[in-house]
């Protein structure tokens, strides 16, 4: 069975080879410019793993990761944090919010989809 | 009548006013001793011989000029319940024997000043005495018929013996008791009952001749006002008389207060206080009924005798004219009530003077501390009784050498105006704390050598020299120095014109001393205790500054021998009770040192006190600079106090300041961090979707070549938003920190519009927006243009980002106010939402309306805007109530 991603980022450039290589790597991959999008996608598809930037218009990373550990149906679903805040404070919140793992901007594409890989199997 | 019937009537009379005294000692505590009729008759004691015989003899002379001696007392009476009421509790509280005593404690025990107050009141006290013997003399001469009756020597002068009686009434009552603060009841009930009699006999005789010899008042009137000169005797008559009238009056007003015999009467021999509302108008009242009848005995007394007779003895001798002997006698043992009362007060109060502030204090007291206290207490009483008689021995010559040639009346005032020169340091004291002890004895010494000069100096050269060559020519022949008429006052009369000299000079000299030096510690103290005698008990417990020490047995043995072992036994056991201290105390404080002198003063006057108490105190004397000191440092004290206040005020407004600046430090580090943190955030995206593209381009190499172009394209875009950020965030670091320096020349603003316009043409025409430049109209000013641009550049690329594609337009316009060009652009986008109003300008905020993230915003644009429109000292806003769209507007001024 083909895993499921959903990718949530407003920079639609980085989107696109995350977009890219994820297909590659036979993943079926959804796309959210940001967290209101993201949950609209969630009510139809339940993906194995999001990858979710924090600093996004309207709703941002903590408030979709706190809804979709909230929630009973999607709570199963792992959640990675990728985004530019870096500091020390900054991964503590993110993990402690419930966040599976937490990866930083500028990233290695052969970086994420390894890390991705090992969550979902 | 035979003289010697005369002296047996006079003998009688004494024999009994020493009965009357007798009883009045023996019953104290009786009724009839103490009450306030009693008390303001003793009062009248200031009707004296002058009065009673002397107002007739003025009234006779001089019309009514000798009423401002009674208008005086009758102004003051009224002031007595609040300024005579202070002097009598000032009195009890320190057992103040004299008015000497009372001035000299003013000023700190002054024994000087205590011994000149003394000698001036001998001085203003002895011609006034004499004056009564010369009229007890002269009254017996007539009644007893005997004009021919010359004395030749002293031993057969009825006068001299009849002084010697006098002395003995006082000497027997006057000294009962060492202690000369105590009451002496004795003489004041005969001082009332005489003051009682003279009063009845002179109004008897008034009516006598008012209504007897003649048919009432305006008999007399009738009859006198036909003669001569009537006019000018009954009315004031010029100007000068108004200042006479007027010195006169304050002359009266002051000796009221200040003469020993008064003082006595109505301060020391008080029993209660409210006795004085009784006496401020009973008093008054009595010197009214004096004066009734003299102006008509006056004027009877002329009508019958012209001017062949001495006028103040026509009380007399209208009678005697009329054969009436019974009641020339009557009047005759008034008028020696009259002089009885007043020398027998007078002499005591001065040799209570004479032996506290000049015999004790200048000779007597280092014998005192080694007598045993009977032999204390007799030496006092002995010096008090020489005092007496030498006082009266004294009068009785001054009477024989001067006051032959002299009337009553003008004894009288010489009297007055000496001892009107202690007013200055007496009132003024009472309610100024600034006098000094040197103002005082300077002001009295110069008044007193004034009124010496002006009024006693010419009759006694006249009298010894025989010329009147100083009256008429002055001292040396100089001009200003005329006795009578010093720097040119000629109008006034001889004893006005002396009063008004001395008095100014007193004064002044008071004034200026006073102000120019403080005393010591204990004169400021007395001062402060004396003006403000409510807060008596505690300026006396605790504001004396005493240094020192003593042992209670000294202070003890002291007092033992002036009161006796068991009344000083008594008294410190009453002291220890009070301030509750142990009643075996061994060493003295300042309280037992103040209340040890109290106790002495009644004795032997203030200062003797102070300086026998001294004599077995160890103190260690307060100099004046040392008390200064004291005080200085308390002022420094409270001056170092007001300084670190001060300092501490400026201390706690630094450290709000400091606060204030660090909260704004650490508020703009925080934004400083905030940036750093927004840059690097900024940063990273861009650099993220490289890293990410060229990854993935390198990693695939069978990617299809139009995906790979994409890829590039991506590189190349984010690359460009690199640069364009880095561009920003220098441009806006440089018009943060204010490095930005404009280069400002006159241009065109409708051609730097249409630049900017030009310059967004491409991207407008990319989303098919249209932008209409409005105003074509060249304006020119002074700005910079490539920063204006950027700022027009800016709005538009704003206004086109939010415009819809294909229906979008934008409409730039430029308006010229006063001194401002107004440059707006407006788009018909979807507006901004209200509560970003006040953020748009912020630095990276971005509407959270917005979207989508176009790669072209930096979120510095619209921060980067304002910062250059501030710098042309403009300023930039966006338009509220926009139906649809955005307007922002920016203004240049010009000059």
């Amino acid at each position: 069975m083909k895993k499921k991603i959903l990718i949530v980022d407003d920079e639609p450039n980085i989107v696109m080879s995350l977009e890219y290589t994820f297909k590659k790597q036979g993943f079926e991959v959804f796309i959210a410019r940001d967290g209101s999008e993201a949950l609209e996608i969630l009510k139809h598809h339940t993906p194995n793993v999001v990858l979710l930037d924090i600093m996004m218009p309207n709703v941002d990373g903590y408030q979709t990761l706190t809804f979709i550990k909230e929630t009973e149906s999607l709570k199963h679903i792992k959640v990675v944090f990728l985004t530019a805040k870096n500091k020390a404070s900054d991964v503590e919140k993110g993990l402690s919010l419930g966040a599976d793992k937490y990866l930083t901007k500028p990233f290695s594409v052969k970086k994420i989809v390894s890390e991705i890989q090992e969550l979902v199997t | 009548m035979n003289s010697y019937a005369v002296i047996i009537i006079i003998i009688i009379y004494l024999a009994m006013l020493f009965y009357i005294a007798f009883l009045a000692e023996k019953k104290r505590q009786s009724k009839w001793v103490n009450n306030p009729y009693v008390y303001t008759l003793s009062l009248a004691v200031y009707c004296s011989a002058w009065t009673y015989y002397g107002s007739v003899g003025i009234a006779a002379n001089s019309g009514i000029h000798f009423l401002p001696i009674y208008l005086g007392p009758v102004i003051a009476a009224p002031l007595w319940i609040v300024m005579l009421r202070k002097i009598i509790r000032i009195s009890k509280q320190h057992k103040i024997s004299s008015i000497a005593d009372f001035i000299s404690l003013r000023y700190g025990n002054n024994r000087f000043l205590g011994a000149l107050v003394t000698v001036i009141c001998l001085f203003g006290t002895l011609p006034y005495i004499s004056l009564q013997l010369k009229a007890v003399s002269e009254t017996f001469e007539i009644i007893s018929g005997d004009n021919s009756y010359v004395s030749t020597t002293v031993i057969d002068d009825s006068t001299f013996y009849i002084a010697l009686l006098l002395a003995i009434f006082a000497a027997f009552f006057g000294t009962q008791n060492t202690d000369a603060s105590e009451k002496h009841k004795g003489i004041v009930a005969t001082v009332a009952l005489e003051s009682m009699l003279k009063l009845l006999f002179f109004l008897a005789i008034g009516a006598y001749i008012t209504f007897y010899l003649f048919d009432g008042t305006s008999d007399i009137y009738e009859k006198i006002s036909v003669t001569d000169n009537f006019k000018e005797l009954s009315t004031l008559g010029k100007m000068e008389d108004g200042f006479n009238w007027f010195f006169m009056i304050g002359l009266s007003f002051m000796v009221v207060f200040l003469l020993p015999r008064q003082f006595q009467v109505a301060v020391l021999e008080n029993n209660r206080e409210k006795h004085l509302k009784k006496a401020i108008w009973l008093f008054p009242l009595y010197l009214l009924l004096f004066n009734i009848f003299v102006i008509f005995i006056a004027w009877a007394g002329k009508l019958t005798f012209g001017s062949t007779e001495n006028a103040e003895y026509y009380t007399l001798l209208l009678p005697l004219e009329h054969g009436n002997t019974f009641l020339a006698t009557l009047v005759f043992l008034g008028g020696f009530s009259a002089v009885i009362s007043m020398v027998v007060v007078s002499t005591l109060a001065l040799s209570t003077m004479v032996s506290n502030n000049l015999v004790i204090p200048y000779g007597f007291l280092d014998k005192f501390i080694k007598n045993q206290p009977e032999r204390n207490s007799k030496y006092i009483k002995t010096i008090r009784r020489v005092s007496i008689f030498t006082i009266i021995i004294a009068a009785y010559f001054f009477y024989v050498l001067f006051s032959k040639a002299l009337s009553l009346y003008s004894i009288g005032l010489i009297s007055f105006v000496i001892i009107s020169q202690l007013a200055p340091s007496f009132f003024i004291g009472l309610y100024w704390n600034r006098g000094s002890s040197k103002g005082a004895i300077i002001g009295m010494i110069v008044g007193f050598c004034i009124a010496i000069y002006t009024l006693v100096l010419p009759f006694t050269l006249e009298a010894y020299t025989g010329t009147d060559d100083f009256r008429q020519y002055g001292l040396m022949g100089i001009e200003a120095l005329k006795p009578y008429a010093l720097f040119g006052i000629d109008f006034l009369s001889p004893p006005a014109h002396a009063f008004f000299w001395s008095i100014t000079f007193n004064l002044f000299s008071y004034l200026m001393f006073s102000l120019m030096s403080k005393g010591n510690y204990r004169e400021r103290n007395y001062a402060e205790m004396f003006v403000d005698s409510k807060n008596f008990t505690n300026l006396q417990d605790s504001a004396l500054v005493w240094k020192g020490e003593a042992y209670v047995a000294d202070i003890k043995n002291v007092l033992a021998r002036f009161l006796g072992e068991k009344r000083a036994n008594r008294a410190l056991k009453i002291f220890f009770t009070k301030y509750k201290l142990s009643q075996d105390t061994q060493l003295a404080d300042a309280r037992l040192i103040n209340f040890s002198e109290k106790l002495l003063t009644g004795s032997i006057g203030s200062a003797s006190a102070k300086i026998l108490i001294a004599s077995v105190v160890k103190e260690e004397q307060i100099s004046l600079v040392e008390v200064l000191k004291i005080l200085e440092e308390s002022k420094e004290n409270i001056v170092s106090n007001k300084v670190l206040l001060e300092k501490s005020n400026e201390l706690s407004q630094l450290t709000f300041q400091l606060k204030e600046a660090n909260d704004e430090l650490i508020d703009k580090d925080k934004q400083k961090d905030e940036f750093l943190d927004t840059v690097a955030h900024e940063l990273k995206t861009p650099i993220t979707g490289i890293r990410a593209a060229a990854e993935v381009i390198l990693d695939d190499e069978e990617m299809p070549k139009e995906i790979k172009a994409r890829f590039l394209k991506n590189i190349l875009q984010d690359s460009d938003r690199l640069g364009r950020l880095i561009n920003n965030i220098l441009d806006f670091e440089k018009l943060e920190t204010g490095g930005l320096h404009l280069d400002l020349q006159p241009q065109d603003i409708q051609k730097t519009i249409g630049k900017a316009i030009a310059s967004v043409s491409q991207i407008a025409a990319k989303k098919e927006v249209l932008i209409v430049n409005n105003n074509i109209h060249p304006f020119v000013i002074n700005y910079d243009e490539d920063r204006i641009l950027q700022v027009l550049t800016n709005l538009l690329s704003n206004a086109i980002k939010f415009c819809e594609t294909k229906t979008g337009k934008i409409i730039v316009d430029y308006k010229i106010g006063n001194q401002v060009v107004e440059i707006s652009v407006a788009d018909n986008g979807k507006g901004i939402p209200e509560e970003d109003f006040i953020y748009i300008f912020d630095k990276f905020y971005q509407s959270k309306n917005q979207n989508t993230r176009k790669p072209e915003g930096s979120g510095l644009g619209l921060a980067i805007t304002k910062q250059i429109v501030e710098k042309h000292k403009g300023k930039i806003w966006a338009k509220k109530d926009m139906k649809n769209g955005a307007t922002l507007v920016f203004t240049i001024p010009f000059e």
